[in-house]
C-alpha cells in the first residue's frame, strides 16, 4: 500500500463536515502556519519539491517566490478548479468529499502569499459542489479560521467561490483571470506573468486544487519529509483519475513509486481490463498528452519498466514517451478505434478554442473535419499527411498552449497508429460499419523506435 | 423580467465579493442567476437587466454570454439533457445513449420535444469520465447511464412535472 496524504481521511464518515474534519486532525496546518513567518512557509513548500498538479508540473515553491510584493498593492491567490481536461476528474473528488482539506490549504497558502481575498474559480457544471464549498467556507468562518484577525494574528482573509460557465479555456490561468474579471475567456499574452500582473493587474498566484490541498500535509509533516516520498523530482503523492476500459475506474492516490503496469493491472488500482480484453493504448495524463501503444506504455524504448512518475512517463520525449500532465489516465482496450477517439478529442479542441489565433481557430476545425472523413470511410491517403502538416503548424504558433494541446494528440495518434488511419482509408466500407480499428495493436509488442 | 427582493439581495451579496470598482466580476454569477429566473435561458431582456444592475453596456454582457456554453441563448425544455460525448465517455458507449435518447424522445440533438418538456444537447467532457456514460440534468449529474436508467429518468421527469401542474 502506498502512502496516502490527501485521501487518508476520505473514507471517514461525515468528513465533509467541519466537526468531523477537525476531530481528525483538521486545521492543524493552519494553527502551525500562523505561528510561522510567511516566508518560512514558502521555504517549506520549496523544500517539499511539490510540482503543480494542474498539468504543467511547475515547482510550486518557486512560483510562490516569484510573486511580486510592491508596497500597498493587493496580492491574490486564485485556486484553479476549472478541471475540464478530458480524462481528469480528481479535483472534483477532493472538493466533493473532503472540501475542508482544500479550504485549509487555501488558508495556509493565502497567509503565506498575503492574499486577503482568495477566489476558487470552479467550472460552472460543478454546480452542486459550489454549495459544498460554500458550506465548508461558512464553517471555517464560524470556527475563526477565516474572517478578520484570524487567530489573533492580524491577518484577514476571505474565500469566495466563482462559478465559470462552460469553457475549457478558462482553465488556462490568464483566461481564468479574464473570466474572473467578468470577460470572455481569452488568454492574455505573456509576459507579463500573473505573478507580476494578474487579477485586476495585481500580483497573483494561480494554483490547481490538488496543489493547494497538498500544502496541508506539507505543513503537517514538513517539506523535507514530503520530499522523501516518491522518486527523484517526482516528490509526494499524486491523484490519478483513471477511466476508459478498466475494471475499477476512479480516483487513486499514488506515491510515485509504482509502475504503469502495476497501476493498470493490480487490484489495488485499476484492476485490469474488463472481459479479458487486451490493452491497446493509453493516454496517461489527460487528453492533451500523447497517446501511447501498449508496448511503449509499459516499457520505455530502452526496455525499462515505465513508472508513474513525471520523468518516466516523459521518457523518450514525444517520439516514444508521453507526460504525467493532469493525471487523467484514459485506457483503451483492443476493441477501441484510435481514429474515432482522436476525432472526439479534435472536436473537443475545436469547440474549446477561444478563436483568438488563426492557427488554433482554423486548424482545430480542419483537423476535426479530416478525422471525421477518415473515420467515416471518406478519407484519402493524402489526408493523413495533411493532418500531420496541420498539427505541426499549430504547435508553437499560438498565444496559449491550447494550440499545442490540440496538436499533440493528433500527432501522437498518427505517429503510433498510422496503419490504423491507413486501414480506414483502404477499407471505407468496413470503417463505416464497425467503429473499431486494428486489434493487432493490443498485444504488448517488442519495443522499437518508429 | 425583474429580480425579486430576495434575488436582489443575493445580487448585492455577490457584488461585495469583489474589491471596490470591480463589480464587472459579478457578470458570470449574475448571468447564472438571470438564466435561472428566466426559465433556463437568457433573453435579450434578461441580459439587459444584468447590464443595468452592473452598470455595463449591453454589448459587454452579450459578448460574454455568447462566449460560454452554459448560457442558453434560446429557450430550452423544462428538462435539459446534456450528454457528454468526449473520448472517455465515447469509449463507454455515450454514442449509444445519445442515439437512444434521440429515438425515445423523437428529437435530434439541439431540439426540444413538442410538449416543451425535454431538450437534448451534446456537450464536451464534464469531469465525470470514470462514471461514464453520463449527462448533466439541471444542477446534477446522472452517471453510469444505461437505456433502462434513461427510461427511469424520463419517467421521473414526467411524473414530477405532472405533480407540479
Ligand atoms: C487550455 C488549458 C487548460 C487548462 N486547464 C486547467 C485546469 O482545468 N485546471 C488546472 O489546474 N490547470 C489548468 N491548466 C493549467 C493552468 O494554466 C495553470 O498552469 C495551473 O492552474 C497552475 O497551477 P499548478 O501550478 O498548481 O498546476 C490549463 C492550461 C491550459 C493551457
Ligand atoms: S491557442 Fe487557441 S485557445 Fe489559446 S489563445 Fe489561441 S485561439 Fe485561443
Ligand atoms: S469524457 Fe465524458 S465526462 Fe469526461
Amino acid at each position: 500500500m502506498g502512502r496516502k496524504l490527501l485521501l487518508d481521511k476520505a473514507h471517514i464518515e461525515g468528513i465533509r463536515n467541519y466537526d468531523v474534519y477537525r476531530r481528525n486532525g483538521g486545521y492543524a496546518a493552519v494553527e502551525k502556519a500562523f505561528k510561522m513567518a510567511p516566508a518560512d512557509i514558502v521555504e517549506e513548500v520549496k523544500k517539499s519539491g511539490l510540482r503543480g498538479r494542474g498539468g504543467a508540473g511547475f515547482p510550486t515553491g518557486m512560483k510562490w517566490s516569484f510573486l511580486a510584493k510592491p508596497e500597498g498593492v493587493a496580492r491574490y491567490l486564485v485556486c484553479n478548479a476549472d478541471e475540464s481536461e478530458p480524462g481528469t476528474f480528481k479535483d472534483r473528488y477532493l472538493m466533493e468529499f473532503i472540501p475542508h482539506l482544500l479550504i485549509e490549504g487555501l488558508i495556509v497558502s493565502s497567509f503565506a502569499l498575503g492574499s486577503n481575498r482568495t477566489y476558487i474559480y470552479i467550472r460552472g457544471e460543478y454546480a452542486w459542489i459550489v454549495d459544498i464549498l460554500e458550506q465548508a467556507i461558512a464553517e471555517a468562518n464560524q470556527a475563526g479560521f477565516l474572517g478578520k484577525n484570524i487567530l489573533g494574528t492580524g491577518f484577514d482573509c476571505q474565500i469566495y467561490v466563482q462559478r465559470g460557465a462552460g469553457a475549457y479555456i478558462c482553465g488556462e490561468e490568464t483566461a481564468l483571470l479574464e473570466s474572473l474579471e467578468g470577460k470572455r475567456g481569452n488568454p492574455r499574452i505573456k509576459p507579463p506573468f500573473p505573478a507580476v500582473k494578474g487579477l485586476y493587474d495585481c500580483p497573483t498566484v494561480v494554483n490547481n486544487v490538488e496543489t493547494l490541498a497538498a500544502i496541508v500535509p506539507i505543513l503537517n509533516i514538513g517539506g523535507e519529509e514530503y520530499a522523501k516520498i516518491g522518486v527523484g523530482r517526482s516528490t509526494g503523492t499524486k491523484l490519478i483519475s483513471a477511466c476508459g476500459n478498466i475494471n475499477k475506474p476512479g480516483i487513486y492516490e499514488i506515491d510515485m513509486t509504482i509502475s504503469v503496469e502495476e497501476f493498470i493491472y493490480s487490484d489495488e488500482y485499476c484492476g485490469g481490463i474488463p472481459n479479458g480484453k487486451k490493452l491497446k493504448a493509453c493516454i496517461p495524463g489527460g487528453s492533451s498528452v500523447p497517446i501511447l501503444p501498449a508496448n511503449l506504455l509499459l516499457k520505455t524504448v530502452k526496455g525499462e519498466k515505465r513508472m508513474m512518475t513525471y520523468e518516466s512517463l516523459a521518457d523518450g520525449g514525444f517520439a516514444t514517451g508521453s507526460m504525467m500532465g493532469s493525471g487523467g489516465f484514459i485506457v483503451l482496450d483492443e476493441d477501441q478505434c484510435v481514429v474515432r477517439h482522436t476525432m472526439t478529442l479534435a472536436r473537443f479542441y475545436r469547440h474549446e478554442s477561444c478563436g483568438q489565433c488563426s492557427p488554433c481557430r482554423e486548424g482545430t476545425g480542419w483537423m476535426e473535419k479530416i478525422l471525421h472523413n477518415i473515420e467515416y470511410g471518406k478519407g484519402k491517403m493524402s489526408d493523413i499527411d495533411l493532418l500531420w502538416d496541420i498539427q505541426s503548424k499549430i504547435e508553437g504558433n499560438t498565444i496559449c498552449p491550447l494550440g499545442d494541446a490540440a496538436a499533440w494528440p493528433v500527432a501522437a495518434a498518427i505517429r503510433h497508429f498510422r496503419d490504423e488511419f491507413e486501414w480506414h482509408v483502404l477499407n471505407p466500407e468496413e470503417a463505416q460499419k464497425r467503429n473499431f480499428g486494428l486489434a493487432h495493436y493490443a498485444d504488448p509488442l517488442e519495443v522499437s523506435v518508429a | 423580467m425583474k429580480f425579486s427582493e430576495e434575488k436582489l439581495k443575493k445580487v448585492q451579496e455577490i457584488i461585495e465579493r469583489y474589491p471596490e470598482g470591480k463589480q464587472k466580476s459579478a457578470l458570470l454569477p449574475l448571468l447564472h442567476l438571470a438564466q435561472e429566473e428566466n426559465g433556463g435561458w437568457l433573453s435579450v431582456e434578461a441580459m439587459d437587466l444584468v447590464a443595468g444592475l452592473l452598470q455595463l453596456k449591453p454589448i459587454e454582457v452579450y459578448e460574454v454570454a455568447t462566449f460560454y456554453s452554459m448560457y442558453n441563448l434560446k429557450p430550452v425544455g423544462k428538462y435539459l439533457f446534456e450528454v457528454c460525448q468526449t473520448g472517455p465517455c465515447m469509449l463507454k458507449g455515450s454514442d449509444e445513449i445519445i442515439n437512444y435518447i434521440k429515438k425515445k424522445l423523437d428529437i435530434g440533438v439541439g431540439e426540444t420535444t413538442s410538449d416543451g418538456m425535454f431538450t437534448l444537447k451534446t456537450v464536451e467532457c464534464l469531469g465525470a469520465c470514470g462514471y461514464a456514460p453520463m449527462m448533466q440534468m439541471g444542477k446534477y449529474y446522472k452517471e453510469h447511464l444505461t437505456p433502462e436508467k434513461v427510461d427511469q429518468i424520463i419517467d421521473e421527469c414526467r411524473r414530477t412535472a405532472a405533480q407540479n401542474n
